[in-house]
This record gives structure tokens, C-alpha cells and sequence, in this order.
């Protein structure tokens, strides 16, 4: 099993005849994805490999004949919250949002629409998520082969602010043999969709899920956040982290940022610091190297 | 977007929150006038994008007109942590007889806006809600439904107030609140929030913080408040590698690259990416005893002379005799792209790259085409079986151990 996806998951990918979303179509049929449709307005009656193209969601779930159960938003800054709307009126429950730089306010209107439709957000600024040997939804470990050479099926649930450390971890982890169940790129923003405690119920209630590793960055409160959510739950499953950006913490890089626009650190909370001592005391350790991951999720499931 | 003072006080005077009569000058001239205008005291306040004017002399009082010229005269030319004002505020001295702090910003967790309100202004407010918590009220705000008055009301009331202040300082804080929402601020913030003798509440200072994604769809706004929008906003002066990097990406619209050197002094030139990869390897560059001269992104697609734009701009950094090239997997990126790039590099500026690149791990898309490049120009590589760890180790000991 995966979280989130399964065979049977179908989706849409909006903003389809994009350059990069025509290679991530490509991409994700190539996995085994199953893609119903995709959404361009005024370029209904086209197709993307294959799959026919639509002028609105409606469209597409009509044409399905059923509910569709995702949707991949790959639209413009500008044009991304209105179409992710459309998604979720259209009973949409699972949309990925891999467009970047999308303001504060408009992600936080999507969410908050989402919350009150019972639908789930991935992203924005994300690469999607993969269920090796299942299905992928969105450009992550990109062109199939290389997808299926990072991502082996196995034991361990990956979330990740970084859309590309998602598959370095990935493939540390298919090296040292435990595999992966389900990883998500989540995003790099400040304020993203599903957040480490949204994911961690489903991760939970996966029986192919054993242990857990979190790539994480300075800024934002999603650490304590998971924290609080592990004690709440008396949630047992353990939990490996990898911190990067530890050096924004030095004297002299306070107030730049760096990598994603999500690292800013808006108070003393948010600094890498922080953020390792505050883990480390929930029992979650902080590696420093990425190589060292596969061997502490071995010790923690007692391999 | 960081706003200065005087423009944050015509944001909050057009949302309708009462200000002073302050007087925005370029001269002391003007400075003077603005005083003679006001009549009585004044503040001579420099208008920079840093803290910390007070503790360095860029807040000063006059009780004449010219005593203001003289001061601003003085203040005009003060530097504050690097940075020169563009102007000074002239403000009248006010009576005050209560400070308070008003503010809306993004809770991240909550993923909404929140007001925060409290009778203890004038002051740190991260001191204030740590020492006297019951003094700061709290208040979130939906993103979809319209905002009420009464949440800006129940924010003011649960730090404790009451009486006809109750409403004069909820109206403000309401007001602020439509401001942050109308205008994309992840911060705006008065403080302090001056009650007057005369009972009456006005904003003594203001600091308003625009979101950058959104500064687009905020032009016409701008445009009012005389923003210069080609004019950088950074906490600190651009430097000429930073600029050039960033005209290179400019110029091409193929991929992204970034770099930056502010607070980088040492001799490992990197050329990295991307967003996590970036922060994953210059720390491990910096925990293996390395000192990198810069750091830098490369994302999405770059093409070749995109790549060989930041590898030259890099390898011409002073002290800079080598570089790294290194990357997490790449599925967007093509390694063979980033080669030719970094080769493309050496050989313009006349460099061997078998020496100049002391290694290139970038696995991933195109990597075989990528490694028979190198393989052909002499460049030692490491494919994903090497981690990003040891690569980056790999380059401290021959670019700093080796007495480059």
C-alpha cells in the first residue's frame, strides 16, 4: 500500500499543453499513472499523449463519467488559485500544486476552501509525490527510468521541503535496500497544503509504512508543530530528520534568505538551532549527512 | 518588499487610521519648512530600511525650526548599518498619554492572518508576550469570508480594554487589518499606537512589509506612493557578483540561477543547486572545515551559457582558483548542460577544467552523456553512489588542502 495513491487513483493535470506540464504528463503515464484528462481554456479537443484535453474541469469529469479523484495545478502564479477552486468545486479531494512563487494569500484561501470541501492539498512550489511501483503525480524523479531507479517500493514514508533532496533521500534509502513506501515533496513555501503532522495520521494507518524521514529547512513552525502532533497521538513510528541550511544561523546571514522562499526565518523559533534542539528532545534525531539516513532508520526499526 | 516609514504611514492613512501631520524631506530646507508647518516640537526622524535609528543617533528632537534644519542636516549624511537614509520624517512631538501596539502578519500554522493587540506598546512585543502574556490579545482572520468588525473588537478586548477606547483602537485595528489583506503585507504593524491627550488615537510609527511575490498585482498602489520598482530593497547592498549573476539569469529564460557572496569570504567557489540541494552542500562543504567564497542555485533547465554565465562569474571572485560543481539528482536539470557549462567556463578564462573543477556530482537526467564530457576534458566526477557528503569533502581537500 501508499498513502494517498493507488492503482486505481485518477487524475487531471490542469494547465496541460504547458511545456513543462506535457513533459510531466509524458513522465507520469510512463510510470502507470492514470490520467483522464488535462485542462487548457480554449484548447478543448486537443490531446497531451493521449490524453484528451478540456476547456474546463467540469469537462473532464463529465467525460470520465465519474468523480476524479486528483488533479496536478501546473498554471501560472497569477491563475493557480482559480483553477485549484475549480478543481475542488468539481469534488476534486487531491490536488498538487507545483506552481512557484504563488503569494501568501492566495495559497491560504485554497487551503482554506479545501479545508471546508473536505480536499487535500499538496504544495504549492512541490514536485508532487510518488508511490514506487504505483503511480507518481507530478514531475517527481522525473522521466520514468529515472523515477524507477531512485524509487524502489519499501518500508519508508519520505516528506520533503525540497523537491529534489526527495528523491537524494529516495535513493539513498533504495541503495541501503529499505525501499520507499510513499514520498511527498510538500513544498518549499511558507505556507503549504499538507504539512509533516497533516501527513502523518495517513503514514500511520499504512501498513507498508514503517519508519519515517523528513527533510527540513530553516523557517516556519512545522517541526513543532510535528512534535506536538507526536505526543498528541502518542504516535510511535519513528521518525528520522535531516536538517539543511544550518549555516543561516551564522551572525552574518541573519535577514537573507536562501533556497526557498519558505526559509525565511520570521522569528528565533525558526532558526535551524531551534528547530534540531526542539526535535532531537521529541526523540526525532537530527542527522548532518544525508548518507548517514538509511543506518538510523535501520537502528530505530531495530535492523 | 520592506516599506519605508514614511511610506507605511500613507498606507495606514489611506486605510483610514489617523496619523500625524508628519512631513516627508529630502533636505534640511524642507526639514525646516515642515517644522515652521507643524509648530512646536518636533522628531527629526531618518528614514532607512534598518532598525535600530534610535541607539544610532538617527532619531532626534527640536524644539525650533531650526534646531530640525540642523538635525537633518546631521541625519541626512548618517549612515545606519550601511545603509544612508533616502530622507527624514519630520513629526510633531506628540502628548502622549498611552502607547499601544497593533499588528497583523501571517500565523503559517494556522495558515491565516492574525491580529495581534496589546496596552503595553512602544516596546518589544516578543518581550511583551513572553513576560506578560495577558496583556496581548489574539485574533485570526479567515481568508475567504469578509473581515468583522467584531474580531478586530474581541482581539483589543481580550488584552483587557474597555471604555470608549475599546472602540477607537478596534476601528484602528480592524482597518489594519483590511490593509494587510488588501495590499499582501506579511507584516503590518503600528507601533506604537498613540492615545493622545485629547483622547484621540493616532499611529506614531508604522512598518509595513509587502510580500514579494505579490508586489505585481500591487502596482498601481506603488506607483502612488512614488516606489521605485527597479530599485532594490535589499537589508544590504548588492554585491557585483550578485548583480552580475543576476543580470545572466536575466538575460535568458532557460532555467535559473542565483548567487550570492554577502557574508561568504573564503576560496571554494560553488556551483550548486538547487533550492535543498544548495543548503544540503554548502553545509556540508562549511562542517568539513571548508570556506566557500559564494553560494548559489541552479534550477529548473539552465542552458550552457547560463551555467558557464555563474561558473566564470564565480571563478572570477578574488581568491577563487577552483570550484565545485554539484547538484541532489537532478530529474529537471540535464547534467550534460551543466558540463558543457562549467567546461565552457575554464576554457574562456583559459583554465584547464581538469584542474579548475576539483569535482562535478550531478546525477541524474542525461548523466552518462554528462560524464563522457568530462571524462573527455580530464574532470574527476562522482555519480549517486557518492554522497553529497563526501563530494563535497572531496573539494575541500583539494581546493583548500592543496594549497590552491
Amino acid at each position: 500500500m501508499s498513502i494517498l495513491l493507488n492503482e486505481d487513483f485518477t487524475f487531471i493535470v490542469q494547465g496541460i499543453t504547458g511545456r513543462e506540464a506535457v513533459n510531466l504528463t509524458r513522465e507520469c503515464l510512463d510510470f502507470g499513472s492514470s490520467i483522464v484528462g488535462g485542462v487548457t481554456p480554449g484548447r478543448k479537443g486537443r490531446e497531451v499523449h493521449g490524453v484528451p484535453v478540456f476547456d474546463t474541469v467540469e469537462q473532464a469529469v463529465e467525460h470520465h463519467g465519474k468523480p476524479i479523484d486528483g488533479a496536478v495545478a501546473t498554471v501560472p502564479p497569477a491563475f493557480t488559485k482559480d483553477a485549484v477552486f475549480e478543481a475542488i468545486e468539481n469534488g476534486i479531494k487531491l490536488i498538487v500544486v507545483v506552481t512557484e512563487r504563488i503569494p501568501r494569500r492566495d495559497v491560504a484561501e485554497m487551503v482554506e476552501l479545501a479545508d471546508e470541501r473536505g480536499a487535500r492539498i499538496i504544495g504549492p512550489n512541490c514536485l508532487g509525490l510518488i508511490a514506487p511501483g504505483v503511480a507518481k503525480m507530478g514531475g517527481i524523479g522525473g522521466p520514468a527510468k529515472d523515477a524507477a531507479k531512485a524509487y524502489v517500493a519499501g518500508s519508508v514514508g519520505v516528506m520533503s521541503r525540497s523537491g529534489g533532496m526527495t528523491t537524494e533521500i529516495s535513493s539513498t534509502l533504495t541503495a541501503a535496500g529499505l525501499g520507499v513506501s510513499t514520498a511527498v515533496s510538500i513544498g518549499g513555501d511558507a505556507i503549504i497544503g499538507s504539512t509533516y503532522a497533516d501527513l502523518m495520521p495517513l503514514f500511520e494507518e499504512d501498513p507498508q509504512t514503517e519508519a519515517i524521514v523528513i527533510y527540513t529547512e530553516p523557517g516556519g513552525r512545522m517541526e513543532a508543530e510535528l512534535v506536538e502532533w507526536r505526543e498528541e497521538a502518542g504516535s510511535t513510528m519513528p521518525i528520522v530528520a535531516f536538517m539543511a541550511g544550518r549555516f543561516m544561523d551564522d551572525e552574518e546571514m541573519q535577514g537573507m534568505s536562501f533556497g526557498h522562499a519558505g526559509t525565511i526565518v520570521e522569528g528565533k523559533e525558526d532558526s535551524a538551532t531551534e528547530k534540531i534542539a526542539r526535535l532531537e528532545a521529541a526523540g526525532i534525531p537530527v542527522v548532518e549527512r544525508i548518507d548517514h539516513i538509511p543506518d538510523r532508520v535501520k537502528e530505530a526499526l531495530g535492523k | 518588499m520592506r516599506f519605508y516609514e514614511y511610506e507605511s504611514r500613507r498606507l495606514v492613512e489611506r486605510a483610514g487610521i489617523p496619523v500625524t501631520q508628519y512631513g516627508f524631506c529630502k533636505s534640511a530646507d524642507e526639514a525646516r519648512e515642515a517644522a515652521e508647518r507643524i509648530g512646536g516640537p518636533v522628531v527629526v526622524k531618518s528614514q532607512v530600511l534598518v532598525g535600530g535609528r534610535m541607539k544610532a543617533g538617527g532619531v532626534k528632537f527640536a524644539d525650533t525650526p531650526a534646531e530640525a534644519a540642523a538635525h537633518a542636516l546631521e541625519i541626512l549624511e548618517l549612515e545606519i548599518s550601511n545603509h544612508m537614509p533616502v530622507g527624514v520624517l519630520v513629526d510633531p512631538k506628540a502628548e502622549v498619554e498611552h502607547e499601544y501596539y497593533a499588528a497583523v502578519l501571517w500565523d503559517g500554522r494556522a495558515r491565516r492572518p492574525m491580529m495581534l493587540f496589546s496596552d503595553m506598546g512602544g516596546i518589544d512585543i516578543e518581550q511583551v508576550a513572553e513576560e506578560h502574556p495577558e496583556h496581548v490579545g489574539r485574533g485570526h482572520l479567515s481568508n475567504l469570508h469578509p473581515i468583522a468588525d467584531f474580531q478586530a473588537k474581541e482581539t483589543v478586548a481580550r488584552c483587557g480594554m474597555t471604555g470608549s477606547d475599546l472602540g477607537k483602537a478596534s476601528r484602528v485595528l480592524a482597518a489594519l487589518a483590511r490593509l494587510q489583506r488588501d495590499y499582501d503585507m506579511t507584516l503590518a504593524e503600528i507601533n506604537p499606537l498613540a492615545k493622545l491627550s485629547d483622547g484621540s488615537f493616532v499611529a506614531l510609527d508604522a512598518h509595513m512589509e509587502m510580500e514579494d511575490e505579490a508586489v505585481g498585482r500591487h502596482k498601481k498602489v506603488l506607483t502612488e506612493l512614488g516606489v521605485d520598482l527597479s530599485e532594490p530593497r535589499e537589508m544590504y547592498e548588492p554585491s557585483d557578483f550578485e548583480r552580475n549573476v543576476k543580470a545572466i539569469d536575466a538575460a535568458d529564460h532557460r532555467g535559473v540561477i542565483q548567487g550570492k557572496d554577502h557574508g561568504f569570504t573564503g576560496n571554494i567557489g560553488l556551483v550548486i543547486g538547487a533550492g535543498g540541494g544548495s543548503l544540503t552542500l554548502t553545509d556540508a562543504v562549511r562542517n568539513q572545515g571548508g570556506k566557500p567564497a559564494n553560494y548559489a542555485e541552479i534550477g529548473g533547465n539552465p542552458s550552457v551559457s547560463k551555467s558557464c554565465g555563474l561558473a566564470k562569474e564565480i571563478l572570477q571572485k578574488d581568491g577563487v582558483e577552483k570550484i565545485a560543481v554539484m547538484m541532489s539528482i537532478v530529474s529537471n536539470t540535464r547534467v550534460d548542460i551543466v558540463a558543457r557549462g562549467v567546461i565552457k567556463a575554464c576554457l574562456e578564462l583559459g583554465k584547464d577544467p581538469g584542474e579548475t573543477i576539483a569535482i562535478f556530482r550531478i546525477p541524474g537526467a542525461w548523466e552518462d552523456e554528462g560524464y563522457k564530457i568530462l571524462d573527455k576534458y580530464g574532470v574527476e566526477y562522482a555519480d549517486r553512489s557518492v554522497s553529497m557528503w563526501d563530494a563535497a569533502g572531496t573539494a575541500v581537500a583539494k581546493i583548500q588542502g592543496g594549497g590552491a
